[in-house]
């Protein structure tokens, strides 16, 4: 039922975190292939970046993962120990933050920081180190790359910054990349040119790339794979064209009714809305975790739910058949 | 007629001290802007961060005093204008409602502070009126007795709304209102907004970085760039006719959610806009794609026509 990826970079079966009384993530299933983008849409709260961490394994302390399998290039990362993933972490998965200014020392140059990767992974000099950053450097569309390397965050802008994140992440070449959030930060100019960039990249390098936002306008016009995350589940998965040609899941419906958009919603009508909060959800509750603020909702959703096929790789957790909209309007 | 906001060739200057050798900068994040905005409409400031739009609003809200120039609020100048009059007639709701709630009063409380710094009800009545303007936002009495720690993001943001209306203000100054939010909470503010300003009869200062939201809620949008009104116009003339390039680059990059168009080119380059260091000439050229030899060295006058404001030397030429 679940889309067959073939041959993924990586693949996460049944993934679970619980942060005491709340279950963050509640069996989430992903996949991504080698060359495509899959973007993890949801508000906050849903599970999406504690789904990153989880791959990464950088959940804090005494926060444990449970998953059939967490795959990465065929080798399960459940079964590695810290010392292990620290030797993949970096060099052949990366991950990329949200605010770059806290996800960078303020106390090391941009060229330590950048070049202390690869001479860790690489057990390369000082000096190839330096050349390997400042390759990267000019490959993000930084020019005198020999001054910014000698400089400190603070004195970078954040479009620049992040530009800098994205170096660092490719120092080691990795397969896959994680990017949670990397343009939220930005101005809107800035985050279009930072979004072209790591499309430009990921198709170069042939990356999975695995990048996690709130906003549908970044998941349609970057992605080819999407998956809507709502308290801690995947509620629909699916190639970008099926899931906005046909958003069938009543939350992914309700998202995009959310959205104004210049030139389709009239100014001063009213936006759709979906009504009340994203629940925390105990562990062991049972049924779908939309239903209460669902207009479609009956009794039965209260019982486990079914995951759906809606044709090609398009599926979604519901009880309503993939016409459900059609059949409503009849 | 009286505007509900005007503001004359305001400009506002800030000393900033280098942290390298305390050389003294001066930032000029309000540079010589002027516009008036008609009783019951809605306008829309855009535009990137550090580009002053929120200095504009503080000085709008008579937070700050501008270095020169002035604001006149309901006819009347902010100037030497008694605190708790300016309360009456002016009253902000700002981005992050986590931070705008004091988190150690209950929010009946937080809801009544302007009534009571009035001082002109008695408290039963202010009670009252607290009571009403929670429910019209759709806080519940229940809610009412709790801390903001115990609300969510969107109920928070409507607390603060209540706060806002709770002296019946003729305008609100709303910075950034929805940027914290997630959108389906997003969307439900707006639509409050929106019904508050049809009900009473606002009028709204509304600022934003999110070209979408503001398409949708304003009636006329100012673009502003390093400290300038660059273009101004009603609402959907300036999203179908875009006539400033930094406008037009502006509206290339928001992504509507349609899968068929790849990410924007917007032409923009790196150089990146510095408060501190404004060039010469037009201040967009170093970022501009349609930049000529002559705007490097000739600042453009406002252009206004058929109730549009440019500054761009193509407009001249047009």
């Amino acid at each position: 039922m679940t889309p067959v990826v073939p041959d993924p970079v990586l693949s996460v079966a049944d993934l679970r975190v619980s942060f005491g009384q709340t279950e963050a993530v509640r069996g989430v299933t992903l996949a991504v292939a080698r060359g495509e983008t899959h973007c993890l849409v949801g508000e906050s709260g849903c599970g999406k970046s504690v789904t990153a961490l989880s791959v990464m394994n950088l959940l804090p302390r005494g926060i444990a993962r449970t998953a059939d399998h967490i795959r990465f290039q065929g080798q399960d990362l459940l079964g590695l120990s810290e010392r292990q993933t620290a030797r993949l972490r970096g060099d052949k998965m990366a991950m990329i933050f949200q605010e770059p200014m806290t996800s960078l020392n303020p106390a090391y140059t941009i060229g330590s920081q950048m070049s202390e990767v690869f001479e860790r992974h690489r057990r390369a000099t000082r000096r190839q180190a330096m050349d390997r950053a400042a390759e990267l450097l000019a490959r993000v569309g930084i020019t005198a790359s020999g001054m910014r390397l000698a400089q400190y965050p603070h004195q970078l802008s954040g479009g620049l910054r992040q530009r800098v994140m994205i170096a660092m992440a490719l120092m080691c070449d990795p397969e896959l990349l994680i990017a949670d959030e990397p343009t939220t930060a930005l101005d809107v100019t800035v985050q279009a040119q930072i979004l072209r960039l790591l499309q430009k990249l990921q198709q170069e390098l042939g990356l999975a790339l695995l990048l996690i936002t709130h906003d549908l306008g970044v998941v349609a016009r970057m992605a080819q794979r999407v998956s809507v995350m709502y308290a801690g589940e995947v509620v629909e998965t699916g190639t970008v064209a099926e899931v906005f040609a046909a958003p069938t899941h009543p939350y992914t419906r309700g998202l995009l009714d959310c959205i104004p958009v210049p030139g389709k919603t009239q100014t001063g009508e009213p936006l759709g809305s979906i009504p009340g909060v994203v629940p925390r959800m105990p562990p062991g509750f049972v049924g779908c975790a939309f239903r209460d603020r669902c207009t479609l909702a009956v009794p039965e959703c209260a019982e486990s739910v079914p995951l759906r096929d809606a044709g090609g790789d398009h599926c979604y957790l519901c009880r309503l058949p993939p016409d459900w909209k059609r059949a409503a309007a009849a | 007629m009286t505007h509900a906001i005007e503001v004359r060739n305001v400009y506002r200057e800030f000393q900033q001290r280098s942290a390298m050798a305390g050389v003294r900068r001066t930032v000029r994040a309000v540079d010589g802007v002027t516009f008036s905005l008609p009783s019951g409409d809605v306008l829309g400031v855009v535009g990137e961060s550090g580009c002053g739009k929120s200095t504009l609003a503080r000085l709008i809200m008579g937070l700050l005093p501008p270095t020169s120039g002035e604001v006149l609020v309901d006819g009347r100048s902010l100037n030497g204008m008694d605190r708790r009059e300016r309360a009456r007639l002016i009253q902000p709701v700002f981005q992050d409602p986590y931070s705008s709630l004091n988190p150690r009063q209950r929010i009946r409380d937080i809801v009544r502070l302007p009534l009571a710094a009035q001082g002109d009800l008695p408290k039963a009545r202010q009670v009252e009126r607290v009571m009403e303007m929670l429910a019209r936002v759709g806080i519940s009495s229940e809610m009412a007795e709790r801390m903001p720690g115990q609300l969510s993001g969107g109920q928070r943001q409507r607390v603060a709304i209540a706060r806002a209306l709770v002296l019946h203000p003729r305008i609100v100054v709303c910075d950034e209102p929805t940027s914290a939010l997630d959108v389906s909470v997003q969307a439900q503010i707006l639509n409050l907004l929106a019904e508050l300003r049809r009900e009473l009869g606002l009028t709204y200062l509304f600022i934003s970085h999110n070209l979408a939201v503001v398409e949708h809620i304003a009636t006329e949008v100012a673009v502003m760039y390093l400290g300038r009104i660059v273009e101004q116009a009603p609402v959907q003339d300036l999203f179908r006719t875009p006539a400033h390039p930094y406008t037009q680059a502006l509206l290339a990059s928001v992504l509507t959610p349609d899968p068929a168009l790849g990410i924007p080119d917007v032409g923009l380059g790196d150089a990146y806009p510095d408060p501190t260091n404004i060039p010469p000439g037009c201040r967009f050229h170093p970022r501009c794609p349609s930049v000529f030899a002559k705007c490097a060295a000739t600042m453009p006058d406002n252009i206004r026509k058929d109730g549009r404001l440019v500054e761009c030397l193509l407009a001249v030429q047009a």
